[in-house]
């Protein structure tokens, strides 16, 4: 297989936040019931991983799996193995009604570090960031300005944000911009 | 500024992750109805000050559509809804006529 071609180089900023767009996040989009016991256990089979509850992020290892919706799920792991996990787990659900795609080279991941991350988000996105309402475990579906992006917390200072990889040029430019060092508000830290 | 839950991911999703998608509950008249039918469909609209019906999608979020109801004039919202009903569930209704005693809204009162 070729070598990653990421959508920005690898691009990286560092502010009221440190950014990096993360180097090959393999991920697999899941369509279908995800009460169905086949699918729940097929993606147990695969990934390890128990299918999450709403808007509920699940990890094991380097896999993963993201609720996006009733009925679409975008599942985690290593690059290299993700067509090779896409084709195993569509053969797993062939008698369900379901359908699975590889998309690792359709969407871009930032990795956002440190503890502004909350107020670097909340400037972008119509969520509400503060703690106690979005903590680590959840994932939020929303906009980043004027493009569709999510996102969730590993733990309280890293955060990862997917996008379209044709818009992680214009992700990248409004999170640098958010994150800008002149730029502070402290809402939540004051 | 217009908050609605979506009822299939639980968000409370502010007006601009969403889509307005006109009246609620239109039933479809196509090919081989009559003309008034078929004008009725296609351009007859509800444009009530009160209560009213729609049709919403969470589109940036889960990319779901479902139903409204709420106010116009004050942006009250009474409750949302799945999309997969031909009318608003009864409980919704009762709770609309404790508070909007009287209103009507094509047949429904």
């Amino acid at each position: 297989m070729s070598d990653v071609q990421l959508a920005l180089d690898g691009a990286a900023f560092d502010g009221l936040v440190q950014i990096e767009e993360l180097a090959g996040q393999g991920m697999i989009t899941l369509r279908g019931d995800l009460a169905d016991d086949t699918i729940r256990a097929s993606v147990n089979g695969l990934f390890g991983i128990d299918i999450p509850a709403q808007r509920g992020t699940a990890f094991a290892g380097d896999t993963g799996a993201l609720w996006m919706s009733p009925d679409e799920m975008l599942l985690l792991c290593p690059y290299e193995g993700a067509r090779a996990m896409a084709d195993e787990l569509a053969e797993k659900v062939k008698d369900a009604h379901a359908l699975v795609v590889n998309v690792s080279d359709a969407r871009t991941v930032f990795r956002l570090k440190g503890s502004m991350l909350r107020e670097v988000i909340a400037k972008l996105a119509p969520a509400d960031m503060s703690p106690g309402v979005f903590e680590p475990g959840e994932l939020r579906r929303t906009r980043l300005a004027q493009v569709a992006a999510a996102f969730w917390m590993d733990d309280a200072r890293n955060a990862r944000v997917v996008c379209f990889r044709s818009v992680a040029g214009y992700v990248f430019g409004l999170l640098s911009t958010s994150a800008d060092d002149a730029s502070a508000v402290n809402h939540f830290t004051r | 500024m217009l908050c609605l839950e979506c009822p299939y991911c639980g968000v409370a999703a502010e007006e601009t992750d969403l889509h307005p998608g006109g009246e609620a509950h239109l039933k479809r008249f196509g090919p081989e109805s009559s003309d008034d039918d078929f004008t009725g469909y296609l351009f007859h609209r509800e444009n009530p000050k009160g209560v009213h019906f729609e049709r919403w999608r969470h589109v940036n979020g889960c990319g779901k559509w479902f139903h409204a109801a709420r106010c116009t004039n004050t942006l009250e919202v009474f409750g949302t809804y799945s999309a997969q009903t031909t009318e608003p569930p009864k409980d919704l209704l009762d709770t609309i006529r404790a508070k909007r005693p009287g209103f009507t809204w094509r047949d429904i009162a």
